[in-house]
Formats: C-alpha cells, sequence, structure tokens
C-alpha cells in the first residue's frame, strides 16, 4: 500500500497558543483512516491544515509524493483532495443539484465567452456535466431532490449533499469532518454503510474525524488517537482500545 | 425613405410572429429573441404613428440604460455576493473613453463620411469603453479578494468618489464642465438591442457554469474554494464583466445625453442603481429590469407631478422631493421586503430549459 | 516646498481632526455595538449644523453672542443630533438588526439620502448654501509663526473635553461597562441581564451627540453649511476609524487627527490630492492592515 498523504512535523500556533504540535503521519491509499481526539484537541485545524485553509506553522504536507504545503485551498481539490465540514457548509439558495454541479465547475473546458454565447460546445458540456451530478445524486438516493433548494432539505440528507459534493470534484481522498455529528442511531448506520460505499465503488481514500466511537471502531482500518495536538495512539482499532492512555484521555474522560 | 422603413418594419413584425407560432416548424427562434423583437416593433410602430412621442421615447431610453446598469450591478452584488458602491464609476469610464473616441473622430470627419461609418465607429466606441471600464472593473475587483461587505461598500464607493474627482480635475475631458459635444448616435434602436445583447449574455452567465461558480462564492466562501472554486478569479471576473456593462450603458447615455458630466456618475447615481437592484430582488435579473423601467418611470411621473403642484397648486415644492420619496422607498423595501420584488426568481422568459432537445 | 509642513498646518490639521474626531467616534462606537457602517452619520452631523444654527437665531436676542449663547447652542445641537440618531435607530435599523448586515447597511445609505434631500427640499431650509453666524465673536492671535483664531482653541478644547468625558463614561460607569460587554459579544451580554436594546440606544444617543457638537464646531469654523456638508466629512470621518482600527475608540481618535493632518498638508500641496488623500489613506489600510493601527485581529470560525 502506497502512502497518499504524508503529514511531516505540522504544528500550527494561533497567536501563541498551539493548536497542533508536530504531527506525523502517513494516510495509505485505500483505507478508511480514522483521527479521534476529544474536542478542541486540534482534529479540524488539521483538516484545515490539509486543505489549506490555514498554512501551516511548521512542518510540511505531502500528496501523492508531491508536496502541497500552503497551496491554496481550491488547488488542493484540484489535485485531489475534498472534504466535508462539521458545520455544514451547504449552498443553501442554490439547487441540490447546482450544489454538486459547483463542484465539477473548475473541470469544465468550454472558456467564458463560449458560456456568454452558449456555443454548442458549451451547451454540451454541461449537459454532460449535469448528466453526471444527477448520476452521482442518484447513487445517494438524493436524485428526487435535485431540483430542490438546498436550505429546504433536512439534516440527514445535507450530510449526504456535502458529501456527492466533494465526490463530484472527483477526488483521490476525502475528508470527512464528524460526519455522524447530530444524526441517530439508525442514520449513524446508514452513513457507515455509505462510507464503506464511498471508498469501495468510489475508490477514493477516506480520512475522517470522529467523536462517535462506534462509527470510528466500525468502519475504520486504521486510528490515530490525539489529546492537546499530540499524539498518543496510533493503530488498528482493536490495539487503540485497549491502549491506557487512550483509555483514560478519551474513552474514559467520555465515560465519566 | 419613411415608407421603405416602415414596410422593413412590418417584415420583421411579421416575420417575428410566425416565428411565435411555428416554434416547432422551421423557424426555429428563441422565444426570448422572440418577444423582444415584438416589443421593438409595437415600440417602435407607437413611436411612428406619434402615440408614443418623443418624450415618451427618451423616457424608454433612459430606462434601457438603467436596465443594463441593474443587471449588471447585480452581477456583482447579486450573483456574485460583493457589494459595490461605485457603480457609476465604471459608467462614467465607459462614457469618456467612449464619448471622446466618437467626439475626436467626428471632429476630423466630414459628414459623409460620418453617416456611412459612423455607426460602426460608434458601436466600437461603445465596446472600447466597455473594455475600459472592464479593465477598471478588474483592478478595484482586487480589494475584494481580502475585504467583505461593508469594508468593500465603503472601497468601492471610495473608487467611484476617485473617478468623479479625476474627471473633475482633467481638463482635455472638460474638467467640472464634462464633456461636451458628443455625437448623437444612441437612439431606440441600438439601445434596445445593447439592452437585449446585455440581458441575453447575463442570463447566459447566471445560467452557466461560472454563473453557478459565482454564486457559490455568494453562498459561502470557503465552501466554493473547498468545492474547487478559484474564488479569487470568480469575484475579480465578476467585477469585471460587470464593470464592462456598465460601461457599455455610460457609452450609449453619453451619446444620449451628448454630454459626460462628472455629477453624473456621484455616489447618488450608484445608489439610484442600488435601489433598482435591491426592489427588483437580489440575484433577479428579471427584477432588475422590471425595477429598472418601474423607477424610471416613476421618477419622471413624480418630476412632472412635482411640477404640476408647483405650477397649477402653487405649493412650493422642489424637485428634491423625487429623492427623498426615492430614499423613502428603498427604506421601506428594505424593512418590508428585504427580497424585493422577485427575490432570487426569474421570469420563465430568461430561464434556459436545460432539459429541452 | 517649506510650505508644505509649518506650523500654521499642523494647527489647521488639529482642528480639522478634532472635528473629524467627534465624528469618527460615533461611526466606531456604533460600529463596535451592532457592526453597522452607518452612512447616515456624517448627516447627523449635518443636521447639529443645522439645529446650532435655528438655536443661535431662537436665542441670540435673548442671550446675546458669547460663552453662554454657543453652551446653550453647543447643547441643542447635540441634543438634536442625537435623537435624529435615535429616530433612525429605532426606525429604520432596530427592526433589521437580526436580518444580514447588508440590509441594514442599504438602510442606511436610504437614510442618508432620506435626511440629505429632505432638508434641501424643505422650503425653510433648502439645498443652497447659506452663512453661518459667528456665534462667539473670532479672535486672531499670533504664536510663533503661526496664526490662531480663538477658534482653534474652541475646537480643540470642546472635542478633547467631550473625548475625556466619554473616556471617563467608558471607563467608569455601568453604563460604560456594559457598552463594552455588549460589543464583545452580544449574546453573552444578554445572558448576563444587560438589555442590549437599551445599549444600543445609548451609543446612538450618544454618538448622535457627539456628532451634533462636530456640526457646530465645523459650521463656526468653515461658516457655511448646507443639506449635503456631511457627505465628505461623514466618509473621512468613517476612513479615519477603519485607518484607527474600527470599533476601537482610541483608533478613531488617532485615525481622525491622522486624517486631519493628512487632509491639510496634502491640500497645501495639490487641491486633487487634497480631495482624494482620504480614499488614498484608506486602500493603503486596507491592502497593509485591514484591522487598522490598534484594532485586533479577528479569527474567522470554521
Amino acid at each position: 500500500m502506497s502512502v497518499l498523504l504524508s503529514i511531516q512535523g505540522m504544528s500550527h500556533y494561533f497567536g501563541g497558543l498551539k493548536a497542533v504540535s508536530n504531527f506525523n503521519f502517513d494516510v495509505p491509499e485505500g483505507v478508511i483512516y480514522g483521527l479521534i481526539g476529544p474536542n478542541g484537541s486540534g482534529k479540524t485545524t488539521a483538516f484545515n491544515l490539509i486543505t489549506g485553509i490555514y498554512r501551516p506553522t511548521e512542518g510540511r504536507v505531502f500528496f501523492q509524493d508531491r508536496e502541497i504545503t500552503g497551496h491554496k485551498p481550491f488547488r488542493i481539490v484540484h489535485q485531489g483532495i475534498a472534504r466535508t465540514f462539521q458545520n455544514l457548509r451547504i449552498f443553501g439558495n442554490m439547487t441540490v443539484l447546482d450544489n454538486v454541479r459547483v463542484a465539477r465547475h473548475f473541470r469544465v473546458r468550454s472558456g467564458l465567452v463560449s458560456s456568454l454565447l452558449r456555443l454548442p460546445s458549451f451547451v454540451r458540456e454541461e449537459r454532460e456535466v449535469r448528466d453526471e451530478a444527477m448520476r452521482l445524486l442518484d447513487i445517494m438516493h438524493l436524485g428526487g431532490r435535485a431540483e430542490e433548494q438546498a436550505k429546504n432539505l433536512p439534516y440527514g440528507e445535507l450530510r449526504r449533499l456535502e458529501i456527492v459534493r466533494a465526490l463530484a470534484t472527483k477526488p483521490k481522498l476525502i475528508l470527512l469532518d464528524e460526519p455522524a455529528a447530530g444524526m441517530n442511531p439508525k442514520e449513524v448506520a446508514d452513513l457507515m454503510e455509505l462510507i464503506k460505499r464511498v471508498r469501495d465503488d468510489f475508490k477514493v481514500t477516506v480520512f475522517l474525524i470522529e467523536h462517535h466511537m462506534k462509527v470510528v471502531m466500525g468502519i475504520c482500518e486504521r486510528i490515530k488517537v490525539i489529546d492537546f495536538g499530540e499524539t498518543i495512539a496510533e493503530g488498528i482499532p482493536a490495539e487503540v482500545g485497549r491502549d491506557p492512555k487512550v483509555l483514560e484521555a478519551y474513552l474514559g474522560r467520555r465515560g465519566a | 425613405m419613411g415608407n421603405l422603413r416602415s414596410s422593413r418594419l412590418v417584415t420583421v413584425v411579421a416575420f417575428a410572429l410566425s416565428a411565435w407560432r411555428s416554434r416547432r416548424g422551421n423557424l426555429p427562434l428563441p422565444r426570448l429573441l422572440t418577444v423582444a423583437v415584438l416589443l421593438y416593433a409595437v415600440i417602435q410602430l407607437l413611436s411612428r404613428t406619434g402615440i408614443l412621442n418623443g418624450y415618451f421615447m427618451i423616457i424608454i431610453n433612459r430606462s434601457l440604460v438603467f436596465v443594463i446598469l441593474a443587471v449588471s450591478l447585480n452581477l456583482i452584488n447579486g450573483i456574485a455576493g460583493q457589494f459595490s458602491l461605485g457603480h457609476m464609476g465604471f459608467a462614467a469610464v465607459g462614457a469618456y473613453v467612449s464619448g471622446s473616441i466618437t467626439t475626436l473622430i467626428f471632429m476630423y470627419t466630414s459628414e459623409q463620411v460620418a453617416s456611412i461609418g459612423g455607426n460602426i465607429v460608434f458601436v466600437i466606441a461603445i465596446i472600447v469603453g466597455g473594455l475600459a471600464a472592464a479593465v477598471v472593473g478588474f483592478l478595484i475587483g482586487f480589494p475584494s479578494l481580502r475585504l467583505k461587505g461593508d469594508y468593500l461598500a465603503i472601497v468601492t464607493l471610495g473608487f467611484g468618489e476617485i473617478i468623479r474627482t479625476i474627471l473633475n480635475n482633467i481638463s482635455v475631458v472638460g474638467g467640472p464642465r464634462g464633456l461636451l459635444g458628443i455625437p448623437k448616435f444612441s437612439n431606440f434602436t441600438n439601445i434596445f438591442v445593447f439592452t437585449f445583447l446585455t440581458i441575453v449574455a447575463l442570463r447566459n452567465l447566471v445560467q452557466s457554469s461560472y454563473g453557478r461558480a459565482l454564486l457559490s462564492i455568494r453562498e459561502n466562501e470557503m465552501a466554493a474554494e473547498l468545492a474547487g472554486v478559484n474564488t479569487t478569479r470568480g469575484k475579480v471576473m465578476g467585477f469585471a464583466i460587470g464593470a464592462f456593462f456598465a460601461g457599455v450603458a455610460g457609452g450609449l447615455l453619453a451619446h444620449l445625453l451628448q454630454i459626460a458630466h462628472p455629477t453624473q456618475y456621484g455616489f447618488y447615481a450608484s445608489a439610484l442603481v442600488l435601489i433598482m437592484v435591491y426592489a427588483g430582488g437580489m440575484g433577479s435579473l428579471t427584477g432588475s429590469i422590471i425595477a429598472a423601467f418601474f423607477l424610471t418611470f416613476l421618477t419622471e411621473a413624480l418630476r412632472v407631478g412635482i411640477d404640476q403642484l408647483r405650477d397649477r397648486v402653487g405649493i412650493p415644492v422642489g424637485t428634491e422631493w423625487t429623492m427623498v420619496i426615492y430614499a423613502l422607498l428603498l427604506i421601506l423595501v428594505m424593512l418590508f421586503r428585504t427580497d424585493g420584488l422577485m427575490g432570487m426568481r426569474e421570469a420563465k422568459l430568461l430561464v434556459i430549459d436545460e432539459r429541452k432537445k | 516646498m517649506d510650505s508644505v509642513i509649518n506650523a500654521q498646518q499642523i494647527v489647521n490639521g488639529l482642528q480639522l481632526g478634532s472635528i473629524y474626531a467627534l465624528i469618527a467616534l460615533g461611526y466606531t462606537m456604533v460600529y463596535g455595538i451592532v457592526r453597522l457602517i452607518n452612512f447616515a452619520h456624517g448627516d447627523f452631523y449635518m443636521v447639529g449644523a443645522f439645529a446650532a444654527y435655528g438655536a443661535f437665531y431662537l436665542f441670540n436676542a435673548y442671550l446675546g453672542s458669547g460663552g453662554v449663547l454657543a453652551f446653550v447652542v453647543l447643547i441643542l445641537a447635540m441634543a438634536a443630533s442625537a435623537a435624529i440618531a435615535q429616530l433612525a435607530n429605532r426606525l429604520a435599523y432596530k427592526p433589521l438588526r437580526y436580518k444580514p448586515r447588508l440590509s441594514s447597511l442599504v438602510t442606511a445609505i436610504g437614510v442618508s439620502m432620506f435626511l440629505e434631500y429632505l432638508f434641501s427640499a424643505l422650503p425653510v431650509i433648502g439645498p443652497n448654501p447659506r452663512g453661518f453666524p459667528e456665534i462667539i465673536p473670532k479672535r486672531m492671535f499670533t504664536v510663533g509663526s503661526a496664526e490662531i483664531s480663538n477658534y482653534v482653541v474652541i475646537d480643540i478644547t470642546v472635542a478633547a473635553v467631550l473625548m475625556v468625558g466619554l473616556t471617563l463614561l467608558i471607563r467608569r460607569t455601568a453604563l460604560g461597562k456594559a457598552m463594552r460587554a455588549v460589543s464583545q459579544d452580544k449574546d453573552a451580554a444578554r445572558l448576563m441581564g444587560i438589555d442590549v436594546e437599551k445599549i444600543i440606544s445609548a451609543t446612538f444617543l450618544i454618538g448622535g451627540a457627539f456628532a451634533g457638537a462636530a456640526g457646530l464646531l465645523a459650521g463656526m469654523t468653515y461658516p457655511r453649511i448646507q443639506p449635503y456638508m456631511g457627505i465628505l466629512p461623514g466618509i473621512k470621518a468613517f476612513i479615519a476609524a477603519v485607518l484607527g482600527g474600527i470599533g476601537n475608540i482610541p483608533g478613531a481618535v488617532l485615525g481622525a487627527y491622522i486624517m486631519g493632518l493628512a487632509e491639510t498638508f496634502a491640500t497645501s500641496y495639490n487641491s486633487l490630492l487634497g480631495e482624494g488623500i482620504a480614499f488614498v489613506i484608506l486602500i493603503l489600510v486596507l491592502l497593509v492592515r485591514p484591522t487598522g493601527l490598534l484594532g485586533e485581529k479577528t479569527a474567522d470560525k470554521i
């Protein structure tokens, strides 16, 4: 298994506050990788550093052996990393279909002028984009919602829509920021199925942050546990689940 | 000559009507074009027969110019979610550039040449004016990369004022007297054509991949960026395109009024266009078109009403009341109908049906 | 070029800066509390100037011209502007408090246009500039190489007294404490039992009153008033607030004095530059240090 994403000595400070400290990890291609840790342990910051929202204070990020440290977010997306957000970031006043089609925009080859004039080549390409977006929505059981304003969708479907939008960029790696947040047990079970399908059907490596132990233990093939910005354990779920430091720092505190 | 023109007009109408009837026949004129041709023909006929007098035609022409200004500002403020308060600054660039070009050329050209090549020169001048405005819009777009909402509003307002100040101080274009003696090239026909083309172009843009990218920036910039949209380029592009059409409108206005004057392009003129965009609905081209017409006619009606009050009834009221009412209207729209007339909806006529064909 | 920077211009710059400071404080306070660029703020200043003008002619006969009259006029100008500011807050801004911020901004533009055109439409006021009376007899005296009028002293002193008063109010009183709390976190302040709307009203009243004082001082100093007189000083004072770091009270004062000095120097160099210097400053600030000189960096929550 080759390494898809490699993070080397990554640290980040907000003012004097250390949010992420000396992160080192490799996400192998094709796995479902989980990053867990209590609130404020630097998980979302790590995602923001990988996706270029912040520039790491120290350290480097490699994707497919190419350095992407400090690239602009959209460039990182173009290279094949997509993500979802912990608190949903949907284009509420656009249709569900358009939410997905936006993610195909950067692959459109027709120029601005041909879009202003609606040249035949452009119309053809638009139709391709539309068909592809519809296909994705159908797979995720959102096809019936295509023409609806995204803001009118229920929460669970919005979470799915964000995943569809991320997939529409045709990523090699997808980062899911607490995908199970706010879901009921039934929805969580569906989500776990969905994540597995994303990996299997779309051949996408999945890297997720999660609070929900059941999700992490249930679907992740590799897990990394952090606390206060530092790694305290790493390995396969069975090992990590037995690690005393993990039990104390994370499970212990939650169980209390 | 008049007869020839009239018969040509009849042909156009017949053509449009047959197209309307045979949408699936061998003349597949798009509906929007059909409606536009009919509208043009009806107004032109009414004007020829004298039912619409010259005064009305002036207001219609002004309305059309404001349609261009409003839809182009809507692209920046409504679609791309930026905030420009200096839209008339772009129009000023277009007006002065195109006005200078035609004025200079026709100062040294005999009338015969002018009558043959005039319209071509005019169209080129208008487009060059638009391009000049687009360049300025492109530059103004840069602050928008770092600024949001109210800060951006102030910067664009400042920019508009800077343009006005500069024009006030350049003596070759007349300084505070304005650029005078611009040849009168704008007429109902060419203004109508430019307006129609602007609407079609912007409709095509908004309902394309590029337009969706702009909308996504408005909706959530970070999510747009992480859906792979180059938000930097998008915003600057939005400003440049909006500015281009504003420049075209400025050029048309200059060649209609035969003057370009710094005060025409100040903050309050920009605010007027802004009112149109808000009253019509942010993000709705249809709304901007309706509001531009309605408010231009309202201005005229108010002006006439005020004159009547003063002259007939003897109440000493000034034309400032027009603006008082405008300002109140803006406040009331914001308080009671924040989404404007149309919200973000479009008339069916302006929606591209993607499932067809 | 020895005329570009000299004592005379420093004095003039400080005088202009004092007036800008009084306006800028209102901008920055309102922005700090409700995050609104109150476009109409410059017009509150205009209202103050007209109120002062009216008050002068009302009371001139009884009080003569001099210190007592000036004080009465000052109080009335401040009261009138405060009242208008509060009216605008209640009628136009309050209903939009929890709508998108740009709606309030657009409404503020509407309020601004409304005041300007209403004043120029009203027959008793009208659009034409009118001279402002000498409320206090003007005297000139020479200090070193600078010609100074007693108005310079009055402008700078009144501004200084008001600013010291404001500082005390914010630092020492319960109201000041509540204002600081609301500006930091409205929701938390509400949970602490602070009546947020009351604090917002107080802010508009104080900001308006300061603008009214500025209106009087400007009327006396540059003795012409008209309904559109608030536009440019309003924008410049706003830019001064941005320069200092919007929402930051000492910043607004600092920015205003820098603006006053810069404008005076620039004008003496070239009048076009004088007209445009404010915007040049604005663009520079926003490109180089968008948070202003004394502003704090705010992080986006993702």
